[in-house]
């Protein structure tokens, strides 16, 4: 698990890319960097503790509440520190109905643990996510960027073992 | 084969590389209608083509354009919105990651047409390898000549961000979206003044769905006219539609609008039909918060006749034995689907991703969850059917947005359809809460 170090700072390609982005908007609307910054800290540190919002306020010359107010809000700001391999597990009907409740009950007996979880060894934590858009190849998870989709439990295996290497 | 607009070149291989899509005709709007139309003859040609939005509300593209507020030295937004999120639908997700450049180049004619010279793509969180496809194609059709300062050499400027979310179906809401952009959490705005108006920044704003403003480019091409000339009624054009549960081929189709439901359920050319072995029991056409119609509504209306995929026929009969077209997410459920179960499922999404803005929507969505919950977990009583029609009942209209009446009519349709199946938890609750449990009753009838 990553930690955040104190102070906390971006790395310096990190803080290029948010420069990039706040140059984005008119004059005056850096707040709306907020979102694709917080997606940016939470690629360097895995999440987004307060220390991480503190900075993220001071870069884009707000006040700290207006990001915790931000970053609770939206449900894909991990807001404790999670494991290598985060699980975003679709639970909405779609899936549903391609037997997605008994793959993800298979996955939590695979691993182990109950939604909000990680795993022992810190290399996977689990997550209930709404529709990911993905509804006609169900059931489906994402880990960061990736869409695992038709899924089965041979294919959960394959996944599972393939990113305990 | 039916007329394809969308989806014509999706399967040519590198179409997602401006070099491929440029050969296969690609970008030769934006040329026509920079260098040989004024802003307003591209509006209007939007007009002339009747299309509709495709995000779900249907309203006419070319009439929300008409709206915008053109205040002289105040910047004008195009906001696109592209945070598909409504269960069952992902057709958005499958065109942006396929041809890339559609929507790059409906986005240019369509920024020109209102007169923006910055313009926004709102893309769902999760979906960022798309965000990483648009971003890549915005960086060719720059390198190209068509972004960027001085398009074409015409004079006209315009920059494309893309802008991602950060996983909340609400921001699809587009007051929400542009709360959203602006920073914010995605609470809807009050209307009036609506987006037209008062949008993005409190500028005059035109929110549009990523497969409206992908339709653009033919209609500049062919003509608004041409385009009207395909579909039926103020049906015009084709739509996407996103086919999903028990049948036999799922995936993202472009139909002409008009096309039975009949032919689209079961053709080959589609769905494939109901998986083997297996028949229809219900259908949800147009996303999770259109209403749920049983077997014997799907393919005939309740006058007997033929129902077709438009905005019209879905909706014929009202919410009494009809639906909606809705944004396209045909879900379809056959025997083994516990409508009790789906109901809840549903019911604990749009409370999940209820605002918690308007007091009806914020305690009424959790209160239908509760219900239903107990109801497929044996612990219901007869009188939880009732306090469901009335709690969903209170919540529709009285909210700001339209959040509210998507989580209302799931819950409404399914017990005036399916009542029997919610009573039949209630009297067998021991049965009904077993894994898999279905009530056969309507199947046998």
């Amino acid at each position: 698990m990553t930690e955040t170090p104190n102070p906390v700072a971006f790395t310096p390609e990190r803080l290029a890319k948010v420069k990039e982005i706040i140059a984005r908007y008119p004059e005056g609307r850096q707040k709306s960097a907020l979102l694709p910054v917080l997606h940016v800290a939470q690629e360097q540190w895995g999440w987004v503790s307060s220390e991480v919002m503190d900075h993220v306020a001071e870069l884009l010359s707000i006040e700290p509440v207006e990001v915790y107010e931000v970053a609770t809000f939206y449900t894909m700001y991990h807001l404790d520190a999670v494991g290598k391999h985060v699980i975003e597990y679709c639970r909405t009907g779609p899936c549903c109905l391609m037997g997605g409740e008994e793959i993800y009950d298979y996955l939590k007996q695979k691993l182990g643990i109950q939604a909000g979880q990680t795993t022992p060894d810190g290399l996977f934590t689990l997550k209930e996510v709404e529709c990911l858009a993905a509804c006609g190849w169900g059931p489906v998870f994402q880990i960061r960027e990736k869409f695992y989709m038709n899924l089965t439990r041979e294919r959960v295996d394959e996944i599972i073992e393939e990113l305990s290497k | 084969m039916a007329k394809k607009i969308l989806t014509e070149h999706i399967n040519v291989p590198g179409i997602e590389t401006f070099e491929v899509y440029r050969k296969q005709g690609g970008y030769t709007a934006v040329e026509k209608a920079i260098k040989t139309m004024t802003p307003e003859e591209v509006v209007e040609e939007a007009k002339k083509s009747g299309i509709r939005g495709r995000g779900g509300a249907g309203f006419p593209m070319g009439m929300k354009w008409g709206f915008l507020a053109k205040p002289e030295g105040v910047p004008r937004y195009l906001v696109c919105n592209a945070d598909e999120s409504e269960p069952g639908t992902f057709k958005d997700h499958h065109l942006m990651k396929c041809i890339p450049h559609l929507l790059i180049e409906g986005m240019i004619v369509s920024s020109f047409a209102l007169g923006a010279n910055k313009s926004f793509i709102y893309v769902r969180g999760e979906l960022m390898y798309v965000i990483r496809i648009l971003e890549k194609a915005i960086e060719e059709a720059k390198a190209n000549g068509f972004l960027g300062k001085n398009i074409l050499g015409s004079g006209y400027d315009l920059e494309l961000v893309v802008q991602p979310g950060g996983g909340a179906y609400i921001c699809g809401e587009e007051t929400a979206l542009l709360e959203s952009l602006e920073g914010k959490r995605g609470n809807p705005r009050n209307k009036p003044p609506f987006p037209a108006v008062k949008g993005l920044y409190q500028s005059p704003t035109v929110v549009n769905n990523v497969e409206s403003i992908s339709n653009m480019p033919w209609v500049i091409n062919n003509g608004g006219d041409a385009y009207a000339a395909i579909g039926i009624g103020r049906s015009t054009g084709t739509k996407l539609i996103s086919a999903s549960g028990h049948i036999q081929k799922p995936g993202v189709y472009e139909i002409e609008l008009g096309v039975s439901v009949d032919e689209f359920l079961n053709s080959d050319e589609y769905c494939g039909g109901i998986r083997k072995g297996h028949h229809l029991k219900a259908l949800v056409a147009g996303g999770s918060s259109v209403p749920i119609l049983p077997a014997h509504l799907i393919t005939k209306t309740a006058a007997g006749e033929d129902r077709l995929m438009s905005y019209e026929s879905l909706s014929d009969g009202g919410f009494a034995t009809g639906t909606m077209l809705g944004s396209g997410g045909f879900i379809v459920f056959d025997e083994t689907a516990c409508i009790v179960r789906n109901t809840w499922n549903f019911s604990r999404f749009y409370h999940h991703e209820s605002c918690g803005q308007c007091s009806p929507c914020r305690e009424g969505t959790g209160w239908m969850e509760k219900v239903l919950h107990r109801i497929e977990h044996g612990h219901g009583s007869m009188h939880d059917i009732d306090l469901l029609v009335d709690v969903a009942k209170k919540i529709e209209g009285n909210t700001i947005c339209p959040l509210g009446d998507a989580a209302a009519w799931p819950v409404a349709s399914a017990i005036r359809h399916f009542r029997d199946e919610f009573e039949w938890h209630i009297t067998n609750p021991h049965e009904a809460s077993q894994p898999g449990a279905v009530f056969m009753g309507a199947v046998l009838a």
